[in-house]
């Protein structure tokens, strides 16, 4: 285990993207940080800048829009980083699948380390998905997407193009 | 005392690496202070310190179309500066005789360095939020540095030096009127000038998202971090220099827990002050600093004057 990735599992700050979530995963999010579950014994911690960020929290579907903002965001920040996508909405788009803004799941063009199901999921799950994401960055089992160097899915062309209007 | 020494104190003790690891230490007690008046466990002891190690093996961003070279040599000011305040500040607690005439300037002017260092990081990113963030923190610096030197003034005139080890040795500010008037414009001014709430307004997590800092990321990032840390370790240390300086006599172990009573105090208000106020809008600080803070100081000032 290298000593970047050991110091990153002690002290995770977290960065929150909504998507066009229906809120509720945000909600949870934030009840997951509250005193009841006080995160801050793990050493996470939500900051408000990208630039400061450890984890990406991402909730919600990305539409046309959102998914050139979500990539531009995620371009800024300091590896290594990790993405989590919160909820049913980022893997599979759920109930807006459907929808005429529905383009693809964010996992199409940002590599996501880690998926917390439920809909939404309740603070606890959140807790042991980021208990298995240190526990996995520990042993080498995983590796964050943003160390990967092959299969590079950001930037996809068709993408940018989409939303540019 | 020959140049390798100086340097042996800059960088070891009393001067960077102590200071740092003091005030890593004392930035977990308010953490775990906040904790506690929040009703949670908070965070283990190591944590700041593992927090900066992890910055330091962050990559560092570089804004685009950003003053580089200021944007990067702009941490190291604030952090150099409050390593050698630091350095001055306990070679007077430890060695009464190893002081100079003028250090209490030096040391003022010092520990308006961080806040310079926040201010042209900050316009050198190249990044609205984190000008206006830079912007309200010159502003919030006018404010306090008028009420910050008036207070400083009191305990000048009582013992009628600007050396440290005059005023160490002097009798103590705070037995009299004006002394206890100038120590509480010096809390207010502390924490603004740690700019901790409710004078946080440069940083404002939730309206500017980071603000001054917003773009700093890694080893940059970890410098502002250790600076504000060691300002909320030797700020108090300075606050307890001019106001209780008297006090420390006596045997030694007498002295340090005099010492440490005087400063864990100090740092206890600044988090609790922390943890009850809201944040107050820039325009309301300058008028608190400007407006009565300013007044009680100069009200100070002529009492010590007046010999109270
Ligand atoms: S996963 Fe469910 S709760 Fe979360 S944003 Fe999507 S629809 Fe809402």
């Amino acid at each position: 285990m290298s000593n970047a990735i050991n110091a990153l599992t002690r002290s995770l700050n977290v960065f929150h993207l909504a998507g066009s979530a229906c809120n509720n995963c945000d909600i949870e999010i934030l009840d997951a940080l509250t005193p009841k579950y006080d995160l801050e014994r793990f050493g996470i911690t939500l900051v408000g800048s990208i630039r400061h960020a450890d984890v990406l929290l991402m909730s919600g579907i990305f539409n046309r829009k959102a998914a050139i903002r979500a990539q531009e965001l995620i371009a800024q920040a300091p590896k290594p980083y990790l993405v989590i996508a919160i909820g049913g909405c980022p893997a599979t788009g759920l109930m807006w699948r459907d929808s005429y803004n529905w383009e693809r799941p964010p996992g199409d063009f940002v590599k996501i380390d880690a998926f917390v199901p439920g809909c939404p999921p309740k603070p606890e799950a959140m807790i042991s998905a980021v208990v298995k994401v240190i526990e996995g960055l520990r042993s080498g089992e995983l590796v964050p997407g943003c160390l990967h160097t092959s299969d590079t899915v950001a930037g996809d062309p068709a993408l940018e193009t989409a939303g540019g209007s | 005392m020959n140049g390798n020494m100086v340097i042996v104190e800059f960088l070891l003790f009393p001067g960077l690496l102590f200071t740092a690891i003091a005030g890593l230490l004392t930035a977990w007690v308010d953490r775990k202070v906040t904790a506690m008046v929040q009703m949670r466990v908070g965070p283990p002891l190591l944590q700041p310190f593992h927090d900066i190690r992890k910055l330091f093996v962050k990559e560092t961003c570089v804004p685009e179309g950003g003053a580089i070279g200021l944007f990067l040599l702009a941490p190291l000011l604030g952090l150099a500066a409050v390593a050698l305040a630091s350095m001055i500040l306990w070679r007077a607690l430890l060695d009464v005789e190893a002081t100079f005439v003028g250090d209490l300037i030096v040391l003022i002017y010092l520990f308006v360095m961080p806040a310079l260092g926040v201010m042209l990081g900050s316009f050198a990113s190249r990044n609205p939020l984190a000008s206006i963030g830079g912007s309200r923190e010159v502003k919030l610096m006018i404010a306090y540095e008028l009420p910050m030197v008036l207070a400083i003034l009191v305990p000048v005139i009582q013992a009628g030096s600007i050396r440290l080890g005059d005023l160490l040795t002097a009798q103590p500010p705070i037995l009299s009127v004006s002394g206890v008037l100038a120590l509480l414009v010096s809390i207010a001014c502390m924490q603004a000038k740690l700019t901790i709430v409710p004078f946080d307004m440069p940083e404002a997590e939730t309206e500017l998202s980071g603000g001054a800092l917003i773009e700093y990321s890694g080893p940059p990032l970890a410098m502002f971090k250790l600076t504000r840390a060691m300002m909320l370790f030797t700020l108090p240390i300075l606050l307890l220099v001019l106001f209780f300086g008297g006090l420390l006599t006596g045997p030694v172990w007498q002295r340090w827990v005099i010492g440490f009573l005087v400063w864990f105090v100090l740092v206890a208000i600044t988090i609790v002050l922390r943890n009850t106020t809201p944040r107050v809008r820039i325009d309301q600080a300058v008028r608190f600093f400007w407006g009565p803070v300013s007044v009680v100081a100069l009200v100070a000032v002529v009492l010590a004057w007046a010999g109270w």
